[in-house]
């Protein structure tokens, strides 16, 4: 047993010192929806680093639930930088496992967030439901899809867009949300773990009325079936801010602290802006938004600062063990 | 009764029909049909755009990441498994038992768990998480992990395949080479190996499908990394929720035919060596 694993070991220093200095790769630890999204700004990257440097990068990603993401660099994922979908699953891996400082969120323009989105409703083609809103989602028969919100950072955003909705309403308050939230969760036939697993389900799979979905995620659900969904703005949604990082032990150890600075300060970049509104999410940057205008439907926002407090509140008292979520969903009821 | 002549071992016509029938149909409709299915979705868009999905830089990295996987987890679970069955058929010693019920774990585990004990051992928050990460040892998340996850769930297949060939076989034969002066390495090569020889390919075929196959022990240690530690059912369920269905079945159709050659291998054996096989499985 110990051949076989000083074998292993061999192989791994073996995988592990094949990279030359020219070839640099970063690995991008994303949330589910990002696929597409960081496939662009990579290639984007590379060919401006290259031509600046005359290095090419390689950005590796891996997607997944947004806290299974952060649960998988808590684990060692060697991830140079992570993207993921909301504050929490980025201040889970400062706390836990110590691999970048509390104050992340300080050392980067906007407060890490070099784009945001927001939550909308994905139905099928021609509206048979007519859902138009909140309220719509709760009718009876009517089922919704969305991820959960243990696993998946969409899913948590979902969540808070619907509670603040049903406090913000005329006559509303915490206990008219709490009781709104439980009876939508009771029309939601099955959690995904992440917000593309819903989607899958959603499309592919043909089940429920309505996908509770990040704006970025209907949209390309859009140009991917052409014909066969509508997009509806509900009258409230959420300002959804998925933030990004450097994870500052393991650029030390990958000796790429340069390269991955350098790639996220990229994300602002006027270029970069362009490339995230194409595949859907709110650019930061006057122009492109300016460009991308007719895509990015103006409805009011709730934000989780001056709403819900920050995320670490909305953590602790909606998504924690024993938290609001624990307390209104019970599956198979 | 009518008249005919019934051979009296033997049930009726109809009953005989409606079986196999009932077993045909059961076939085709849950193996069969989803098989074809996935040939059909894979060459929707053509025979070269399945064939472009396979020659993919990505796929190509997770084709040969699983076949690596395998080529080192079957050998080792071969030797391990000989090493037992050896053991547990031509010796006697206290905790035979023990170790024969800890041998059948992986199959009674979820594989899910399996993964996840490597998680908790080497992850970074694990025993030995943070001595790995000083010294550049790269367990979890890499190729390691995965060949580990992939040992621990075949671990049973040709253990369980031997034992009882092996006890079946009994003791005799080494009995009467170790008698006449041979030496223990000859006689097992020279007796046990020769007499075990079709259930142990057998066994490491199985075992090869098994370790090329498997989800859900790899997708917790692998880390999901793009080109770099996918191995091919987790590359099919990253295609797939792409929204890249051709390239997704495309992958899962090669999965299929690895599998299927696997078939064929095994028929082609069981038809060449009938009547050796039917001796061994009497059991």
């Amino acid at each position: 047993m110990k051949r076989i694993l000083s074998l292993l070991a061999a192989a791994a220093i073996f995988a592990t010192t094949s990279a030359q200095a020219a070839d640099i790769t970063l690995l991008n630890a994303s949330y589910d929806p990002t696929r597409e999204l960081y496939k662009d700004l990579g290639d984007g990257f590379a060919a401006q680093w290259k031509a600046k440097t005359g290095d090419t990068v390689t950005l590796n990603t891996s997607n997944g639930g947004s806290g299974a993401q952060a649960r998988a660099v808590i684990d060692g994922l060697q991830a140079d930088i992570v993207t993921l979908a909301l504050a929490a699953d980025i201040d889970a891996i400062a706390k836990t496992a110590k691999l970048l400082p509390d104050d992340w969120q300080k050392k980067l323009p906007e407060a890490s967030v070099p784009y945001t989105s927001t939550i909308v409703f994905l139905v099928r083609k021609g509206n048979p439901w007519k859902i138009k809103d909140w309220p719509d989602l709760v009718k009876p028969g009517i089922q919704v899809v969305t991820p959960n919100p243990k696993t998946s950072g969409g899913a948590r955003w979902a969540y808070l867009a619907a509670w603040a909705y049903a406090e913000k309403a005329p006559g509303g308050n915490a206990g008219k949300a709490k009781e709104y939230v439980a009876n939508l969760y009771h029309h939601v036939p099955v959690l995904d773990s992440g917000a593309r697993g819903s989607t899958i389900t959603f499309t592919k799979r043909g089940i429920g009325d309505v996908l509770l979905s990040w704006e970025n995620e209907a949209q390309l659900a859009l140009k991917e079936s052409p014909g066969q969904y509508d997009v509806i703005y509900p009258s409230r949604s959420i300002l959804a801010e998925p933030p990004v990082a450097l994870v500052d032990k393991n650029v030390d150890r990958h000796k790429t602290r340069a390269v991955a600075e350098a790639f996220l300060n990229y994300l602002y970049t006027p270029e970069a802006q362009l490339i995230e509104a194409k595949d859907f999410y709110r650019p930061r940057d006057p122009v492109a938004a300016a460009k991308y205008k007719s895509q990015f439907p103006n409805i009011p926002l709730a934000t989780v600062e001056s709403d819900f407090g920050g995320w670490e509140k909305a953590q602790s008292t909606h998504f924690a063990d024993g938290g609001v979520f624990d307390q209104i969903y019970q599956p198979g009821k | 009764m009518s008249g005919k002549f019934q051979n009296p071992t033997q049930d009726p016509l109809l009953l005989r029909i409606f079986l196999s029938l009932v077993a045909i149909g059961f076939v085709a409709l849950f193996l069969v049909l989803p098989l074809l299915i996935v040939f059909k979705e894979a060459l929707a868009d053509g025979l070269g755009k399945a064939f472009a999905a396979i020659i993919e830089p990505d796929a190509l990295s997770a084709v040969k990441l699983s076949l690596l996987a395998a080529g080192i987890a079957v050998p080792l679970n071969t030797v391990f498994g000989i090493s037992a069955a050896w053991a547990v058929a031509k010796h006697d010693f206290s905790g035979k038992t023990i170790l024969v019920t800890l041998i059948d774990l992986p199959f009674s585990v979820s594989p899910v768990v399996s993964g996840l004990i490597y998680v908790l051992v080497f992850g970074l928050q694990g025993w030995f998480g943070s001595y790995l990460l000083d010294h550049d040892i790269h367990i979890l998340f890499a190729l390691p992990g995965i060949v580990l996850a992939t040992i621990f769930v075949t671990f049973p297949f040709v253990a369980r395949e031997l034992i009882p060939l092996m006890v079946d076989q009994g003791r005799d034969e080494e009995e009467a080479a170790i008698s006449l002066g041979a030496s223990g390495f000859s006689t097992f090569c020279r007796v046990t190996l020769p007499n075990i020889k079709w259930g142990l390919l057998y066994a490491v075929l199985l075992c090869n499908a098994r370790a090329l196959g498997e989800f859900g022990a790899v997708s917790v240690v692998s880390g999901h990394i793009r080109g770099q530690t996918n191995t091919m059912p987790l590359h099919v369920e990253l295609l797939y929720n792409n929204y890249d269905y051709v390239g997704a079945f495309a992958v899962a159709a090669l999965l299929a035919l690895l599998a299927l050659l696997t078939l064929v291998f095994k028929t082609i054996l069981e038809w060449r060596y009938a009547d050796e096989l039917a001796a061994m499985h009497r059991h």
